[in-house]
């Protein structure tokens, strides 16, 4: 490989060098006032070059799967300052790298510093050291180095999060980031007190060596408050959607793509470093992770905003990210190393697949947002004849998230599914078979919110004057955008790679030596898929062609939208984001709680009037005070259960059967 | 030889049967109302002269309307190789088929509504929005009903798990069985816009569904449409009527002759359906579709028992 011919002395080295000078690529741009945009140019130039030997060395780590360590002898009270590079911490490296390259890109021509001489300098510096900490997190061997990578990614982040603080929105986005993170580091606190308690050290122990004694359920607890509330695990997902809707766009591609994947990669790391998990470990995972990605993207299904629409699907990815753990970690602690290395194998590919897609969204919606000047669906329209470019990278990138094939999505989804099913094949009470279902609604909704995302504000006709004068963004936007999008048709049609990379890193954490019949290429035909989408293409290439031969053999004429006989329809008549989701959020009222104002028509000519719908952040905004009332209201909470739909009842005759199924011998 | 000969088969069906369906439909639904009807071959008239006709597009729309079609067409094509047809095996099986199946409809519907919202029309959003919203309620239906069959056949390709559907395992497991096939019949139905989900006939954009999601597409285009609409009907009844008649002759060729008569059956359970029913109210539907998974939720926990 390439570090054995000696071109790199040593990853973990080189990982530590693409990691410092990204830190400090910011660094001159604070000095360099008199010329705006200098400094900015300077740490684009420097994070991509350090982004690429970083993506080098991570993906040589996987290919050739072993651990690196590095030791610092650093005489501090805490222990050795011990860096190491593993397949897992390689694997998560990969989207740090990548996106870091290109959100710092991206930002040469969406935050430019002559344009934002005030804002730039920081955004641009703590857009670093915020990728630096993330590198370092994962480095790092030792808890209160971890810690302190973790703070120093926390705390910049919410002064990315902040860039735009004149505005009270952000402020208090910022606020509640800044309680959210917080709280959750107190459970890391109590991790890594309880770890040091357990081994004497620091130092983290090496994987599969803790007994899972009485303690371990503690720290299990503690490590899914602090890794659950940055990941943004359902219930402690409170603070994401406002925090990433409000940041500048590259920063929530950073924060939505990767930040989120820390708190996946901290819950890894400290699950395995006991003996075997406990079985309701990965039960408890599996029911919060089912909770965010149903719940998750019947949210997003509801929103206006589009980079809220956006943060609240991130909601839905990660659970299905914990899905796979949660899954993995159960069949790990009964002994199930087959069903364990695809369950893991799958979440870290979807892991994976989502630090591509979802940034790919962000950064299009940044150029959407520049475009229409708002973040409103309802308000744009029409963008794609304005916009050519970032429409496509768009779709692809919805088509991807959805998890439709042929795109990336749809492999990583693909694993789960799989492991979910051979569950049904053969196991005396396949329950993970319900999780088949429960991803099929979720992906069913999933396209339900992204269609609406996609066509309302690409298609159709411009709502306001402002969308129809948008303009395409210029190249430094749209090459980050056109190299994911790439990515993502790539790693669809042929997964392959992405799939051994996190076959690797899944490999890596299961306490059994890898046997190859467990493999997923030997287990999964995925040539066969690579088959498939040679044929639709194939399909689609012939029928287009037909198609378009026999269109422009015929007579072609343009005319209006047929409006049914009316004479004078305006854009404005347009079904609006609100009025596609409406069904949708009827059905999940319970979850979504819209606030609405409809206006009542009166008389035979009634006045304007106005209609407003906004979905509300429903744990936030109904968590605390419910709570209060809870008392008063648990008498009556019999009477909710007596409500006359049918279909209901007969759900809770199946849940109780179920259940009783599964408890009575 | 004989599998050259199943995949030639095979092919022909797909590409020659599926107009078929809509003809016996429109026969028996004629029957029932006491006219004469079109003749059986009617649909294959209209999509032939579809694609002679000139197009109109709006002037609102983008290459995606004119896309729209053509992947939705190719989506449905690509899940016709991966289905059993009666008795015999699919061209492309490999395990885990039965998700692709499912996910290429899921990508045929992406680019369906997208289409329909490039047109700005209200109607066709308003259609749009109906696609969406129920068929990820008749999703979950679906996927219950893969969980009974991997059971069932200890598979996860289609092309095991619908074969190896027998008379034996409706003997020993009827209950379920016939529980799965209620589901399969209304998520059939619901998918495919038949009544009573969707009237393909009304003549009012307000209450459709399909029908109104592709109101601007005219010649070709709307000839491919209608040509994958009723490729999905075969498909998905081709599931159905592998679970609900899992008849063995014991000859390739009888075994094709009698998937033949069951397509041709299930068309005309369609009509009569259509003959018998209303469309329901909009705001019934998903409860219906809810209904419909939890019926192949109980047939999974038949099947575990």
């Amino acid at each position: 490989m390439i570090f054995d011919s000696g071109i790199f002395p040593d990853p973990v080295i080189c990982l530590c060098a693409a990691a410092g000078t990204i830190a400090l690529s910011g660094f001159p741009g604070l000095f360099l006032s008199r010329s705006p945009g200098t400094g900015q140019r300077v740490a684009a130039l420097l994070s991509v070059l350090a982004s690429l030997t970083g993506l080098a060395a991570a993906v040589g780590l996987l290919l050739v799967p072993r651990s690196e360590t590095w030791l610092l002898d650093w005489n501090l009270p805490f222990g050795p300052c011990e860096l190491a590079a593993d397949p897992l911490s390689a694997l998560f490296l990969i989207p740090v790298f990548l996106i870091c390259g290109c959100g710092s890109l991206y930002a040469l021509a969406y935050w430019p510093g002559e344009a934002n001489r005030r804002t730039e300098p920081a955004l641009t510096f703590f857009f670093g050291l915020l990728s630096a900490s993330m590198a370092f997190l994962l480095l790092a061997r030792n808890g209160v180095l971890f810690l302190s990578a973790w703070e120093i990614m926390a705390i910049s982040g919410w002064f990315l999060l902040v860039t735009e603080h004149r505005e009270t929105e952000v402020r208090k986005a910022g606020i509640v980031y800044l309680v959210a993170t917080h709280t959750g580091t107190v459970g890391l606190f109590i991790l890594f007190a309880q770890l040091r308690a357990a081994t004497g050290t620091f130092v983290f122990p090496p994987l599969h060596s803790l007994d899972p004694a009485a303690g371990a359920s503690v720290m299990f607890l503690a490590a899914l408050i602090g890794f659950g509330a940055k990941s943004g695990l359902m219930p402690f997902h409170i603070w994401l959607p406002s925090a990433h809707a409000n940041a500048p766009s590259h920063v929530s591609a950073l924060l939505s793509g990767v930040m989120l994947k820390m708190g996946v990669y901290g819950m890894l790391r400290t699950l395995f470093f006991f003996r075997a998990p406990l079985p309701w470990w990965g039960i408890l995972l599996l029911v919060l992770g089912g909770a965010s990605t149903v719940l998750g993207i019947v949210f997003a299904s509801a929103q206006r905003d589009v980079k809220r629409l956006l943060a609240c699907s991130s909601i839905e990815n990660i659970g299905i990210i914990y899905l796979g753990i949660g899954a993995g970690v159960y069949a790990t602690a009964t002994g199930n190393a087959p069903l364990a290395l695809l369950c893991l194998a799958g979440a870290l590919l979807h892991a994976l697949n989502h630090s591509l897609f979802k940034p790919l969204l962000f950064l299009g919606s940044g150029a959407i947002i520049h475009a229409a000047g708002t973040r409103e669906l309802d308000r744009m329209g029409g963008l794609s004849r304005r916009l050519p470019w970032t429409s496509a990278f768009f779709l692809v990138g919805s088509v991807a998230i959805c998890g439709l094939p042929p795109l990336n999505g749809f492999a990583g989804e693909f694993l789960l599914y799989f492991s979910f099913l051979s569950e049904a094949r053969s196991a005396p009470v396949p329950w993970m078979a319900l999780l088949a279902p429960l991803l099929a609604l979720a992906g069913g909704i999933a396209v339900a919110s992204f269609v609406k995302a996609y066509g309302v504000a690409f298609l159709g006709a411009p709502r306001t004057q402002k969308a129809a004068r948008g303009h395409e963004s210029k190249w430094p936007m749209l090459a980050p955008m056109a190299l994911l999008a790439f990515l993502c048709i790539l790693f669809g049609v042929y997964p392959q790679p992405l799939v051994r990379l996190a076959e690797s890193a899944a490999g890596s954490v299961l306490p059994w030596p890898i046997v190859p019949e467990w493999r997923v290429a030997s287990r999964i035909p995925l040539e066969f898929l690579t088959g498939v989408w040679a044929f639709l293409l194939g399909g689609c290439l012939l029928a287009g062609i037909l198609y378009f031969r026999r269109i422009r053999a015929l007579p072609v004429a343009a005319s209006e939208t047929w409006g049914c006989g009316y004479l004078a329809p305006t854009p404005r008549m347009q079904y609006t984001g609100a009025s596609f989701s409406e069904i949708l959020t009827g059905l999940f009222a319970g979850a979504v709680r819209p606030s609405e104002n409809v206006p009542a028509i009166e008389g035979p000519t009634p006045h304007a009037s106005h209609y407003r719908f906004s979905p509300t952040e429903s744990l936030l905004e109904r968590g605390i005070l419910p709570a209060l009332s809870w008392v008063a209201g648990s008498f009556s909470l019999l009477r909710r259960f007596q409500h006359g739909q049918m279909n209901v009842y007969m759900l809770y005759i199946f849940v109780t059967l179920f259940l009783l199924m599964i408890w009575v011998p | 030889m004989a599998a050259i000969v199943d995949m030639v088969v095979h092919l022909l069906l797909v590409i020659l049967m599926p107009p078929l369906l809509l003809g016996v439909i429109g026969k028996t639904k004629a029957l029932f109302a006491g006219r004469v009807g079109a003749p059986f071959l009617q649909p294959y008239h209209d999509i032939i002269r579809l694609f002679r006709k000139g197009s109109v597009f709006s002037r609102t729309t983008t290459w995606l309307f004119r896309a729209g079609p053509v992947v939705t067409l190719a989506a449905t094509a690509t899940a016709a190789l991966l289905i059993p047809f009666g008795n015999h095996e699919a061209p492309v099986s490999f395990a885990g088929d039965a998700i692709l199946f499912a996910y290429l409809f899921g990508l045929g519907r992406f680019f369906t509504t997208v289409a329909a919202l490039d047109t700005g029309s209200s109607f066709e959003g308003m259609g749009a929005a109906r696609e969406v919203t129920f068929s990820c309620l008749a999703e979950p239906a679906l996927f219950f009903a893969l969980v009974t069959l991997a059971r069932v056949s200890d598979s996860l390709s289609l092309s095991t798990m619908l074969t190896r559907v027998s008379a034996d395992i409706w003997i020993g497991e009827g209950a379920s069985m016939l529980l799965l096939l209620s589901g399969l019949f209304i998520v059939l139905l619901s998918e495919n816009c038949r009544i009573p989900f969707d009237d393909p006939n009304t003549h009012l954009e307000l209450t459709m569904i399909h029908e109104v999601m592709v109101l601007d597409h005219s010649g070709p285009a709307f000839g491919c449409i209608l040509y994958g609409a009723a490729m999905k009907l075969f498909l998905l009844g081709a599931f159905f009527m592998n679970v609900a008649l899992p008849f063995k002759s014991g000859s390739a060729a009888g075994d094709w002759a009698f998937f033949i008569f069951s397509m041709i059956a299930l068309a005309v359970a369609v009509g009569v359906v259509e003959s018998v029913m209303a469309r329901l109210r909009l705001v019934r539907i998903p409860q219906l579709l809810v209904a419909a998974t939890v019926l192949t939720a109980f047939s999974m926990l038949l099947i575990l028992r």
